[in-house]
């Protein structure tokens, strides 16, 4: 049993962390290529076409790679995890069932018209589709996060004998608290993905000497995107969150923060330390005193519960995890912030097409905010645990009661072997349209 | 309400096995038949702007089925394990396959990416006929050993095969003699299916060949449907009952039997899209009467100890089937929508490069 749900739990968790390095960069991509389009629209510089054309290409790709990835999502709840979908899925299929049908339907219908339709449709209407695209790609993160969003505060609900949980209130799967912070905080983070890859695009464009109108371009706007979007990760959505997480499961804050004790007079904000899960303590601290209390309730010595105050059964199962995740997460949105105040401060200036090493800084930084935004939902999923339902479901009753840990584990391995293949032929295509540039791009009218 | 949901779902699937089904039988004629470049191209542009959109379906229906049936979604996925997982493999392949090969000009890139579309299409027909046969046949729900139940009643697991290929044998498998035959029902119907949307669709050099396919494989499915009604008594002893208390419900078999036997005139149409309208008129009718001869059965249960599923059994709360209505029609007429757009915008047959400057 332990070995069939660390498999399950090692299969579910490498399925979604590929999963979702394509939609991250998809959602926020969607925004930026209505941006490309409308300022064709205005501007009629075929330039900004050509952008529209290049970005949607690549849009393309990710996104293909995003639906293939993200059938087995659907699938392993049935799969893997049938107890869980046998007693939940009257509430989160509901909004996992809406995703297909809202989202699904109007990303796949108007992406091939979006790719193969602009001669026949006219600008103002290729636009118009590039629009519904976007909607469908953020809807569907929307009801995702919804779904994810019951499973940290279950809302809405009622607990049969039997113990199967029906729905009792639909509005309040949308109106849960923990939603709308949750989904902002999603969305600006993959706006920051985006805004970066765009970025460094450019960035490698104008330090290879190629493409460089483009370059400046793509520069420019990532830049203007990206600063935007990485401060609105930070304030308002990730304080909500965090407020969020104090509020509804302290017991998780305090892994995050690596509080082991309650410090009565407030506590320290912890910059760098290794927690010590044994001797519940960490290691080569530095820290501020009572920052921490102030940025969470606004009172520099209001006390935060620490996991001493919490039965040890309750405690988040990897603290080290959880701890390592969040503070990566946040301290690469920090550096995200900076460098993008400096690159916009060298474009006021006019100078940041010359500034060498902000070039090379920006087309380095592409991985990063994959790193970033994976190790938040890493911070979310590890936060949960161990359960599966907050306070209401542990994980371990949620596995399938019939499929053998053999079985679990060789899925897991094909899994791994299909998806290293899929990873080695996304990066070739990738590579094989950045290096064309966007000069040579045509929305074709031929599929293959 | 479960019968409202139970249609959906239905409805859902059948037109998931129409849509997608023309994607398979493409795949399939692409691997056999395709012998130049330029029949390869017709193929698979004629499905292009398609596909993509026509897969969404079984997202849906599994979504639908999530949250409409959830007992039956965890117990037929958990139970179906190895096969459904070898499913999702196939449809990653299949889709790679076509996304990749017009990416690199190169004969062996190509010839590889043929290859893993046209094979995994032809195991994903071959697939989805083995299932159905699987859920006809029914599965030890519980895991019943000497007239006890090991499990809870409702769950299961099935290896792939067992070792004796019967689908009477105490131990089930995925893949035995009866749902092998479905199997192959699905690839010759799928085939005919896909041949028709290819006819329908393109002009090529191929159509005329497809023609005469279409009727000799059609000889073949009418003998393997022949077959079928007999050996479906293995199975279901009486397996028209439901359609003995419902005559109305003969509506479907009297679909299928129509579909197949306009099949025969493809050669002589006047218009290349009705051949299709009659492999469509046969899987949705073969599908339905499916349905209707084991309803209100979802998943048999081959032992006397557990009850089978059935809608009724396996349905979410009242209300929040009654919910989901709030939300369906809507999103439904959307789709329907799209659909009209989609098929509109990329109408009538295609040139030789593909869809577009008419």
């Amino acid at each position: 049993m332990e070995e069939m749900l660390f498999y399950d739990r090692m299969q579910f968790a490498f399925t979604i962390t590929f999963h979702y390095l394509f939609p991250q960069l998809t959602m926020g991509l969607s925004l930026i290529i209505v941006y490309f389009k409308w300022k064709y629209l205005k501007t009629q510089n075929e330039q900004y076409n050509h952008a529209t054309h290049f970005w949607m290409k690549i849009f393309a790709l990710n996104f293909a790679m995003g639906v293939v990835t993200g059938i087995p999502m659907e699938f392993q709840f049935g799969t893997n995890w049938a107890k869980f979908s046998e007693l939940t899925g009257g509430i989160i299929g509901q909004t996992l069932a809406m995703e297909g049908m809202f989202s699904f339907f109007l990303e796949s219908s108007f992406l091939g018209i979006f790719l193969f339709g602009e001669k026949i449709l006219g600008h103002k209407w290729h636009f118009v589709t590039g629009v519904l695209i976007m909607i469908g790609s953020w809807a569907s993160g929307y009801l995702i996060i919804a779904t994810h969003s019951w499973m940290q505060n279950p809302v809405g609900y009622e607990i049969l004998a039997n113990g199967k949980f029906v729905l009792t209130n639909f509005k309040a799967l949308f109106l849960n608290p923990w939603l709308w912070p949750s989904y902002l905080h999603n969305q600006a983070a993959s706006l920051v993905t985006s805004s970066f890859v765009v970025a460094g695009i450019g960035a490698f464009y104008i330090l290879s000497q190629k493409n460089v109108s483009f370059g400046r371009l793509f520069l420019k706007t990532g830049v203007i995107f990206g600063l935007i979007s990485s401060i609105i990760v930070a304030v308002p959505t990730g304080d909500l969150l965090a407020k969020n997480v104090v509020k509804y499961q302290p017991v998780t804050f305090a892994g995050m923060e690596g509080i082991f004790h309650t410090e009565k007079k407030g506590s320290e904000i912890v910059l760098i330390g290794q927690p010590d899960v044994k001797d519940k303590k960490l290691d080569n601290k530095i820290a501020v005193p009572n920052i921490l209390s102030f940025l969470t309730y606004g009172n520099w010595d209001q006390e935060i519960k620490g996991l001493d105050q919490f039965e040890e059964d309750l405690h988040p199962t990897n603290i080290s995890g959880l701890y390592y995740a969040y503070h990566i997460m946040v301290g690469l949105g920090t550096v995200f912030i900076g460098l993008m105040v400096l690159s916009l401060f060298q474009l006021i200036r006019g100078k940041l097409f010359e500034t060498k090493w902000i070039l090379w800084s920006l087309m380095f930084m592409m991985p990063f905010p994959y790193i970033a935004n994976t190790t938040g939902w890493y911070t979310a999923e590890l936060g949960r645990q161990p359960w599966l339902v907050y306070n209401l479901m542990r994980t371990a009753a949620g596995a399938s009661p019939t499929v053998s840990s053999g079985n679990t584990l060789f899925t897991l391995l094909g899994f791994i072997g299909l998806y290293l293949l899929l990873g080695m032929l996304f990066l070739l295509l990738i590579g094989k349209i950045i290096n064309k540039g966007p000069h040579h791009v045509e929305l074709s009218t031929e599929k293959i | 309400m479960e019968f409202f949901w139970y249609v959906v779902l239905m409805g859902i699937l059948a037109v998931y096995i129409v849509l997608d089904g023309y994607d398979f039988g493409a795949g399939i004629i692409h691997l056999f038949l395709a012998k130049d470049e330029q029949q390869k191209k017709a193929i698979t542009n004629s499905i292009g702007p398609f596909w993509d959109a026509n897969e969404v379906w079984i997202i849906a229906a599994g979504g639908v089925l999530f949250f409409a049936f959830p007992t039956l979604y965890a117990s037929s996925f958990s139970g179906f394990y190895l096969p459904l997982i070898m499913i999702l493999w196939l449809l990653i392949f299949r889709a790679i396959g076509l996304e990749m090969r017009g990416q690199v000009h190169h004969h062996m890139w190509e010839a590889i990416w043929d290859k893993a579309f046209g094979i995994a299409s032809l195991l994903l027909a071959l697939f989805f006929g083995i299932a159905l046969g699987n859920i006809v046949r029914g599965v030890n729900l519980g895991m019943v050993q000497n007239g006890v139940s090991t499990q809870e009643p409702h769950f299961f697991f099935l290896p792939l095969w067992n070792p004796t290929f019967s689908p009477q044998a105490n131990e089930l498998g995925i893949i035995d003699w009866f749902t092998l035959f479905l199997g192959i029902v699905s690839v010759v119907a799928l085939t005919i299916h896909g041949a028709n949307w290819i006819i329908f669709k393109t002009n090529s050099s191929l159509n005329t060949q497809l023609k005469n396919v279409v009727f000799k494989l059609n000889i073949v499915l009418l003998i393997l449907v022949i077959i079928s009604l007999q050996i479906w008594h293995f199975i279901e002893p009486q397996p028209f009952h439901n359609f003995v208390e419902n005559p109305i419900l003969w509506f479907f078999p009297i679909m299928t039997f129509v579909g197949i036997i306009g099949l025969f005139k493809v050669r002589s149409y006047k218009k290349d899209g009705h051949g299709f309208l009659f492999s469509t008129l046969f899987l949705v009718g073969g599908f339905a009467s499916t349905a209707v001869s084991i309803f209100p059965n979802v998943l048999p249960s081959t032992n006397n100890v557990n009850p089978s599923l059935t809608i009724y059994n396996t349905a979410a709360g009242e209300y929040g089937l009654n919910a989901g209505l709030s939300w369906f029609f809507i999103a439904l007429f959307l789709v329907i929508v799209y659909f009209v757009i989609q098929y509109r915008v990329f109408s009538g047959k295609m040139d030789d490069i593909g869809y577009g400057e008419h």
